[in-house]
């Protein structure tokens, strides 16, 4: 975990317009109401986080380095993607930040902002993703095949036993299920894409 | 026959296919009649919240506005599977809190005809239903082969009992919930400290390291508890702690062999159904030494067991497992 001497300021001081504009976005683009302004800095969230020990900052040191304009910083951050949403965090908080669902903002804004340093996590939700878009059901062969040809394929050959006994006990299948009414689905997604396009665009 | 509107989520069908059998097996008895949502599709489970907001409420919405064309006498979905379950109870939630949400949604439903509004339909778990609507008394009057002398660690990992919008459990940390259907099942359930942590989610496909530390975690206090078998509710849990176990072992120089089943397995088992027909076997941990100490036999010959990765390269010392690991092997032993 990094210390707080160790994050580096951004290359220009952010002034305060930007500092604000980078909060509301955040609060913005989170479904319901995130209370992220509430935050008191106490702790508890990563203090409750089982897998705190691998993230670059906590979710406490992560919220106030949004509250302080720290864009790059805060969305090259491996935190979002460790979080394993556990929701541990969600119910202690004694604000009722909705932890979690920042913690989605953040991973959906990183992508976009192309910040992420490592491609496995983001990588994995768009297969997943694309799978889904296509099929309208998850595809778990599918998705673990090029995951894992692409990411992890030293790791296929100590994994074949396990793949094995799921394609034995055909709790895998070789072939995707597709949804009927898949052209439905399609024009639904395809139409929500273009709102939070809409949405996303600067105000000039 | 109480009537519910059921979701059953896309691993019903594929990795947690126990779950499945068990369930559609067990229902009837219960006096459950499950009417399947027409033309379902996944949820996300957790991918698709972290790529983009829209979409990923409005996929979830399709399935809440097809259950609310559907109900006729029930307004109740039902979702075993615990990542579906919190997102639709997510999406219907929060759509009410902001209504923003609500409408960027249904204007992109409305481009496939639907639409959906928030707060017309109760979105609950399998087990919520099992305990407060069929209740502990009916079922206690099914059982006719009470799983006496079986230790089971009740285990329903973070999505159901977290965050809870509804407050449906007793407690978002410690629920007891599972463990009263358990003990009503005759079965002898320990007080495990760790039923509501974290099985590693995805990050068994994406931070390998991370997830098999927690889930180390759970088996090594099961384990230490001399639990004979793990029993959950969530499909992800399952399958993580199932089919992990060996690369988890081999990861930490453990040997480790704890079954985990879904408790409408047990249900079953305890209604005294056959065990083929409830899905045992499908495991990739073998549940066939449990099943034996309650004189019930496994429907077919424990697989062999995923043999450990030969050492590459050349020899090192291995890591020690630490402390806690190596009493609760000890304990298992001396068991």
């Amino acid at each position: 975990m990094a210390l707080a001497t160790d994050i580096k300021p951004p290359p220009s001081a952010p002034k305060l317009i930007e500092d604000l504009t980078f909060l509301n976005e955040v609060v913005e683009r989170t479904a319901g109401v995130s209370r992220l302004e509430m935050c008191i800095q106490c702790g508890t969230c990563g203090g409750s986080c089982p897998s705190a020990a691998d993230m670059d900052h906590t979710p406490r040191m992560l919220f106030a380095m949004i509250r302080a304009g720290m864009r790059q910083a805060v969305l090259m951050s491996n935190t979002p993607w460790i979080c394993v949403s556990c929701y541990h965090c969600v119910v202690r908080c004694p604000q009722n930040v909705h932890i979690a669902d920042v913690m989605y903002t953040l991973k959906s804004m990183a992508i976009e902002a192309k910040l992420y340093r490592d491609s496995t996590a983001p990588d994995f939700s768009k297969t997943f993703v694309d799978m889904v878009e296509e099929y309208g059901r998850s595809y778990e062969f599918g998705l673990a095949t090029r995951h894992y040809l692409k990411h992890f394929p030293l790791r296929l050959p100590g994994m074949s036993p396990m793949a094995l006994g799921m394609l034995t006990k055909e709790r895998m299948s070789i072939r995707p299920k597709r949804i009927k009414n898949i052209k439905q689905l399609k024009a639904i997604l395809q139409r929500a894409k273009e709102l939070d396009v809409k949405a996303q665009r600067p105000v000039a | 026959m109480t009537k519910y509107l059921y979701y059953p989520g896309c691993s019903m069908e594929t990795s947690a296919k126990a779950y499945g059998f068990s369930l559609a097996k067990i229902a009837p008895l219960l006096g459950l009649d499950l009417e399947e949502i027409e033309d379902w599709n996944c949820c996300g489970a957790t991918e698709y919240l972290g790529i983009s907001l829209t979409p990923a409420y409005a996929l979830i919405s399709r399935n809440l506005a097809l259950a609310a064309q559907q109900a006729n006498g029930s307004r109740t979905v039902v979702a075993p599977c615990s990542a579906c379950y919190l997102n639709l109870a997510k999406a219907d939630y929060y759509m009410h809190e902001q209504p923003k949400l609500a409408q960027n949604v249904n204007e992109a439903l409305s481009a496939g005809g639907l639409s959906y509004k928030p707060g017309s339909l109760t979105i609950r778990h399998l087990l919520d239903v099992i305990i407060y609507d069929i209740g502990l008394d009916v079922i206690k009057s099914k059982v006719t082969r009470p799983l006496t002398g079986l230790r089971v660690a009740p285990y329903l990992g973070c999505m159901v009992p977290r965050p809870d919008y509804e407050k449906r459990w007793s407690d978002p940390e410690h629920p007891i919930e599972l463990d009263l259907l358990l003990k009503a099942l005759g079965a002898e359930v320990i007080d495990f400290p760790l039923k509501t942590h974290c099985c590693g989610g995805h990050m068994t496909q994406i931070g390998p390291e991370t997830a098999f530390e927690l889930i180390r975690r759970l088996i090594a206090s099961a384990a230490q508890y001399q639990a004979d078998i793990m029993v959950t509710l969530c499909p992800m849990c399952q399958m993580n702690i199932d089919a992990y176990q060996g690369e988890v072992n081999h990861h930490f120089g453990t040997v480790y062999h704890m079954p985990i089943v879904f408790f409408t397995q047990l249900i079953g088992l305890a209604f005294g159904l056959d065990a083929k027909e409830l899905g045992f076997g499908l495991e990739l941990v073998s549940a066939r030494k449990a099943l034996e100490k309650i004189g019930i036999e496994a429907p077919e010959p424990a697989p062999a067991a995923p043999r450990p990765r030969k050492q590459e390269g050349l020899p090192m010392p291995k890591p020690l497992p630490n402390k806690a690991t190596k009493l609760s092997e000890k304990g298992k032993v001396e068991k």
